[in-house]
């Protein structure tokens, strides 16, 4: 005859632990995988304008960016409240603009350099006087293949 | 374990960003050489030409416009259906999948002022790349019956050789007022 025994009191067992480790890295990876470091400190505001026909951009390490806006609050004491150039991780003037191409085509590899791709982020109360100028000296610099950076909206 | 896992779970977290880029892509044109001086005849009817002064306005082909209205008019303008004789020319292409066919010429000539906001000048970029994009997809509906994006990569080269995008954003110049 089977005899059924209560073993002692029990209460809820506790929960192993034992594949924590292996849930916390299959998110770390995700987040590693999926998601790309920052690269730039932004010392200007920007708010980017809607458009609904945006396209991605291919590869990141092709793209070089330029950002256009107004200072940050911090610095608007040094700078003032008109938009300004940011490259890299400084205010610039126009000038800079194409040692700026032509650095970030030095960096790139040969067989790369000719689909180098300027993104421009650009604030969208900038008016266009300063964006024509940018897009003069990229010219001037031969850096013709450019994005206007926008946020996709979807609209019908 | 788990303790340094989650530390550098959180570390990625703080210092990665997800957002993917995305914008409108352009080509500028290389810049003209001082010496030689190329004059380019494009005959009036070929162009579009598109305004927008400092207060935002548009005008467009000389009159002003809302720029809602402003996707069909240039869907009108490229296409040219009705061959209407002030809509751009055509010119008859062998075009793969299409055989011959007439190619609509226009030019979208943006112009803009120093004064000019980039909000607005977005706008107006993307009303017409709307309307090149609304084309392609409805030539591609009605001759393959899917959408631009589903087609193969060489029907797309052939809708894209018939609607080509042309939109040029003209040398600056300047225009009485301040900036």
């Amino acid at each position: 005859m089977a005899k059924f025994e209560r073993k002692g009191k029990t209460g809820m067992p506790a929960i192993s632990t034992a594949s924590l480790p292996d849930i916390v890295f299959m998110l770390l990876f995700f987040f590693m995988v999926s998601t790309t470091l920052r690269e730039t400190e932004l010392f200007v505001r920007i708010k980017l304008p809607e458009a609904s026909e945006v396209v991605k951009l291919e590869k990141k390490s092709l793209v070089s960016y330029i950002y256009i806006g107004p200072p940050a609050r911090q610095y608007q004491s040094l700078f003032g409240t008109d938009s300004r150039i940011q490259l890299n991780d400084s205010f610039k003037t126009l000038t800079d603009i194409r040692d700026f191409i032509s650095s970030e085509r030095e960096a790139m590899s040969e067989s790369d350099r000719p689909f180098l791709q300027t993104s421009l982020k650009i604030d969208e109360d900038t008016r266009m006087g300063i964006v024509t100028d940018v897009k003069q000296e990229l010219r001037k610099a031969s850096a013709l293949k450019i994005s206007y950076s926008a946020r996709r909206v979807i609209n019908d | 374990m788990a303790d340094i896992a989650f530390l550098l779970l959180i570390f990625f977290l703080v210092t990665t960003t997800m957002n993917v880029d995305t914008g409108l892509a352009r080509m500028l044109p290389p810049i003209a050489d001082s010496n030689e001086k190329t004059t380019q005849d494009v005959k009036q009817r070929n162009i579009f030409t598109v305004l927008i002064n400092k207060s935002d306005r548009l005008l467009v082909e000389g009159k002003p416009m809302d720029v809602s209205i402003l996707r069909e008019k240039a869907k009108e303008f490229i296409a040219n259906p009705n061959n209407d004789p002030d809509l751009p020319e055509k010119e008859v292409k062998q075009i793969d999948y299409f055989g011959a066919y007439e190619v609509p010429k226009g030019v979208i000539s943006l112009q803009n002022d120093r004064g000019t906001s980039y909000a607005m000048y977005m706008h107006v970029q993307n009303e017409l790349v709307a309307a090149y994009n609304e084309l392609r997809n409805e030539l591609a509906r009605s001759k393959f019956g899917k959408y631009y994006d589903d087609l193969l990569e060489d029907q797309q080269k052939a809708i894209q050789a018939i609607y080509q995008m042309r939109i040029s954003e003209a040398e600056p110049k300047s225009v009485g007022g301040k900036k």
